[in-house]
Parts: structure tokens; sequence; C-alpha cells
């Protein structure tokens, strides 16, 4: 079977792709669907949603458009998921490579490393970075990426462990390849596939600390983002119900798809590991 | 390697840490945009040089850079966390003040998710590939998804202001005067949603851990003997199956039981639960930087402590654990 034939034959994973194509199409968009930016007062405040034309979600406290508001607000979150995920992976893979290829010292001190950071409440640390470094795009993406790397070097590492002792690579060894050169080209292709699941699932929790940061006002001042949203809205939940509500739902559906699409990828890359699960 | 030896490694690991993390606290400091005595003195500072003169003396940070390293370790290591000028009290007393309702919490959360998680997962399992358990797993995979904040405000929404069930807002009902058993029966009526919507999440992650735990062991070999044997049902999947399968969640559960501890500040902040969560929130908007890096320390301090006590139960509990390391 091919690799888009065993990702599809998991029915949550193809809605997973749909949804994700569909916020990441709104995201690239929003700045033709709403061009005048999500920060323009266009109503009244407190328009309730469903009941005025052109504002299908209602308005804010301040009389903005709470749909511009969704449309631009995926812009922030599906980047600072992305970037910050590949930062992590920057960190992660070439320290858990190292740890697990050259074992001994240089892993015994990186698994330390790991550990300490694995220790801290990662949320915790998350708010302390961005509070001292002061809230912008750079600094939420570099605190997300600080406290989401430890996973991946962890598996990095053990894969990396798994695979040294294989024949293809002491064929390599034998043909007098350095060791980077095996490491690189010969080791970490073939741990490629779980590093691509575990990245898919680190972008969907990316989106979810960033939009926790976001509501507790530690979001970038000048972007507008569905976490900042629901802060923004919290003392009026008991009013404006869909302040809150709509954001929210954004965040969730955003998340589910990433979610599924992860478990699709795992289901994909390992065929014979989905006959033992049901 | 013994229970008392395992202990004494495990606290040296912990104090190492917590010096690590002290250490780092103090680069932080040194991170922040502007000069470290206004940072440390917060707003109250910044609009007098001369107090700034005298904060700069008093934490000795006229002083070359590793003296008020060394300085700034030793303070903490004495449990001197410093003192919030905003909020006009050495830090840790602020965070003492305020522990008790975190830990209530957080635990309290802990117990719900550890318990509900293992109970719906054995359910779906149990069921697996019927209706239930496709409902049952997809339950898991939304509270999977969904804002530990956001989850937070829709349960205030729809429980306390929508139905009146229960309270959504604070510890206890104030000016109550309730005493004795009323006052604590107040307390857990404040308490359930705040312990919920923080449980949510990691029930969700013991569910689906549960519920593939179980279908994995129902598999092995021991189970076929055992149905071959003649047991029922009932009997295999609870001494046999779910003996054997609770081993890796447990042991998960205890390792990232800590992570509650980040989430009560958003938990806190919804329902201005007075913990150590929500004095953070308001030390942010307050730029109360000690205070911040004190709730730090002392939560990073919570997780290590909760880890080794769950460490020393596990050897308890189960030989094996000791003697495979």
């Amino acid at each position: 079977m091919t690799f888009w034939k065993r990702f599809s034959s998991n029915r949550g994973a193809v809605i997973g792709l749909i949804l994700l194509i569909a916020v990441i199409l709104i995201a690239l968009l929003a700045p033709v669907i709403y061009p005048g930016g999500p920060w323009k007062m266009v109503q009244r405040p407190f328009l309730v949603p469903f009941t005025t034309d052109g504002f299908p979600l209602g308005t804010d406290t301040l009389g903005r458009d709470v749909t511009a508001g969704l449309v631009h607000g995926a812009r922030v979150s599906l980047l600072v998921g992305l970037v910050s995920t590949l930062m992590a992976l920057l960190i992660g893979v070439p320290l858990g490579a190292l740890a697990g290829f050259y074992g001994g010292y240089v892993d015994e001190g990186a698994m330390r490393f790991t550990e300490f950071f694995q220790t801290i409440p990662n949320f915790a640390l998350a708010i302390v970075l961005v509070a001292i470094l002061q809230p912008t795009l750079g600094s939420i993406t570099l605190a997300i990426a600080i406290v989401s790397w430890p996973p991946v070097a962890r598996l990095v590492r053990a894969e990396v462990m798994s695979l040294k002792r294989r024949e293809f690579v002491e064929a390599a060894h034998l043909a007098g390849l350095s060791n980077m050169r095996i490491l690189v080209s010969e080791v970490l292709p073939n741990a490629v596939s779980p590093i691509i699941v575990m990245a898919s699932l680190m972008v969907a929790t990316a989106i979810l600390l960033e939009s926790s940061l976001s509501f507790l006002g530690l979001g970038d001042p000048n972007i507008m983002s569905w976490g900042y949203m629901i802060g923004a809205a919290r003392t009026v939940i008991r009013s404006a119900w869909w302040l809150s509500f709509f954001p929210g739902v954004a965040i969730l559906i955003t998340v589910l798809a990433l979610n599924l699409i992860g478990e699709g990828l795992n289901d994909a890359f390992n065929p014979h590991l989905r006959k033992g699960r049901t | 390697m013994s229970l008392i030896s395992t202990i004494l490694g495990r606290l040296v690991k912990a104090v190492i840490t917590l010096l690590a993390i002290a250490v780092l606290n103090f680069f932080l400091i040194h991170a922040a945009p502007g000069d470290p005595a206004a940072v440390l003195a917060g707003e109250a500072g910044a609009a007098d040089p001369l107090f700034i003169e005298q904060l700069r003396a008093r934490f000795g940070l006229d002083q070359p850079f590793h003296i008020q390293l060394w300085t700034y370790v030793k303070n903490v290591m004495m449990l001197d966390l410093g003192y919030s000028f905003r909020q006009g009290a050495p830090v840790i007393e602020l965070i003492a003040d305020r522990l008790p309702a975190t830990l209530l919490l957080t635990l309290s959360a802990f117990v719900i998710s550890l318990s509900l998680g293992i109970a719906l997962g054995v359910a779906a399992a149990a069921r697996v590939g019927r209706v239930s358990d496709s409902l049952l797993t997809t339950l898991a995979l939304l509270f999977y998804a969904t804002p530990l904040y956001w989850a937070a405000l829709m349960a205030v929404l729809v429980f306390s202001v929508q139905l009146g069930w229960l309270p959504g807002f604070g510890y206890e009902t104030v000016g109550s005067g309730y005493s004795g058993l009323a006052r604590a029966w107040d307390i857990l009526q404040h308490l359930i949603l705040p312990a919920m919507t923080l449980g949510l999440f990691f029930m969700a992650v013991y569910m689906r851990m549960t519920r593939a735990s179980m279908l994995e062991v129902s598999q092995m070999d021991f189970v076929k003997t055992a149905r071959a044997k003649g047991l029922s049902g009932p009997v295999i999947r609870r001494r046999h199956i779910l003996r054997n399968a609770l081993l890796p969640v447990v042991t998960l559960a205890g390792l990232q039981a800590g992570q509650l501890i980040g989430g009560a500040v958003l938990t806190e902040t919804v329902f201005a639960w007075p913990g150590i969560g929500r004095l953070m929130f308001e030390s942010l908007g307050a730029r109360d930087y000690n205070t911040i890096l004190g709730v730090f320390l002392v939560s990073a301090a919570m997780v290590i402590l909760f880890n080794i006590l769950t460490d020393i139960v596990y050897r308890i509990v189960d030989p094996r654990i000791g003697a495979k390391t």
C-alpha cells in the first residue's frame, strides 16, 4: 500500500487534514477577506452573533468584528506553532542524536540537561521567559521552543541508539565514512518518520501554549490572537459569551486537526502496528 | 539499591536541580531589559534614582558578577526570595500564604483525572469497537484538544451562570462566617469546577493510555491461559489485565502530575482561586519579577517533591522497579 493510501484509510486523519487545510487557507487569505485588519472598530460594541448582516459572530467590547479577529488570529497561531516546533527540533534533534550516537559522557551530560528541563513545569517556565524577555512574537516562539524540545531529544536519542547497532551502519564504518557523515546521512534519515509524527503533535501543543500565554496577557500586543480574544473577554463572560466561545472553538478545531493528522501519520508510518490497536 | 539510599540520591539530585533553577533565575533577572535593580524593584522603584541606588547596594548589585550570583543563590537557598514591592511583603510569605489553596486544587485535579481517566479507559477497552467505545474515544480526543482556560470559562458559563448549580468564583463564600463542616462543604463546592477543568486534559491522556494498555495486555499469553482455565471475563479483566495495565499509566501520571501546577496558573486566573498561580498572574500585570520568579522556583520544587514521593510509593508497591535500575 502506498503511504497516502495508508494515511487516508484513517478517517479521522482525513478529517483532520481537511480541517487544517481550511484553517491554513483562512490564515493565508485573511488580508483579502478582512483587508481592514482585526483592530478596527466597525460597529457598536456587544453586537450579538447572527443578528446583524456582515457581522455573523458579533462584535467585541470595543465594537471590533469577532469574525475578523478569528480570521487574522489564525495567522499567529499557525505561525508560532510551526516556527516554535522547527526551533525545538533544531535543539532536540542534534542533542538527542549526539547523545545516542556517542554515548558515554556525552550521553550522560546531554540527558542530565534534558532531564533538568523536563523537571521544570514547562508552562511556568514559558510564562517566566516571556514575562522577562517582554512579549513579542519572537520571545513567545522562543519560549515555546525552549519548553518543547526535551521529548524530541529523548525520542531521537532512543532511535539513534537502536539504529547505530544495525548492519548498514557497521557497513558504513567499514567503508571508512566519518562518524559525523554516518550520523547525518545514514542514521538520522532512518529516524525521520517518528520525528515527523512527534512534530505534528508538537505544533498542536505549541498552539495551545501560545493561546494560553496570550490569554494571560503575554501575547504580542500588536498582533490579534485567539488566546488574546478570550483573555480580553474573560471579564464579560456573563454578558457576552460569544466573545470567548468562538475563539475557543477555533483553537479546539485547529489543535484537534493536528492531533488527528499526527495519529494518521503514525499509522501510515507503522503499518504493522495498526492491527494490534483494535 | 535500598530504599534509603535511593531517597538520599533523589534528594541530592533535587537540591542540585533547585540550585540550577536559582542560577537560571539569576540570569533571567539580568536578561530582562533595563537595570537589574529596577527589575528587582518592580514598578515601585521606577521613578526614584536614589531608591534604585539603595537597592543596588542592598542586593550587592555593585559587586562583581560572580559575587552577585553567589549572593543570589545563597539567599534563595535560605528561602529568601526577595521582596515584593508591589504587595509590600516578602515573596516567600506571599507564596506560603497561597500555597495551600494551590495544593488542594492540583491534588484534587490529579486524583480526579487519574481515577476518572482509568475508569473510562477500562470501560472503553471493555467495549472495544462498539459505539460506546468510539464515543468515549472521541470525547477523549476533544478534551485532549481543548484549551484548559477555555474549558474553565465554558464550565463557569454553563454550570454557574446558566444553571446556577455551582459557584464559579473564589475559594469560599465571602462573609458567610461558616466554620467546621459547613465551611468544608462550602470550599468543596467551590473546588469542583476548577479541579474538574484543570484535570480534564490529563483525564483524556490517562484514558487513552489505559485503553491502549488494557488492549495490549489482553493479547498476552497469561491472559489466554486465564481464559483457557475457564475464568470469567470480568475476573480476568479485573485481576489479570487491569493490574498489569495500570503500571505504565500510573508511572506516567506520577511524572506528569507536576505539569498540573503550570496549568493551575490558568485555572486559578479564571476562577479567582487564591493560589500561587493567581499570584503569578497578578504579578505579571504589575511586572513584579521577584514574585514571578519566586512562584516559578516554588512550583518547580513542588514538582520535584511530588516526583520523589511517587517514586518512593512505587518502590514500596512494586519492588520490581527498584530491582531494574
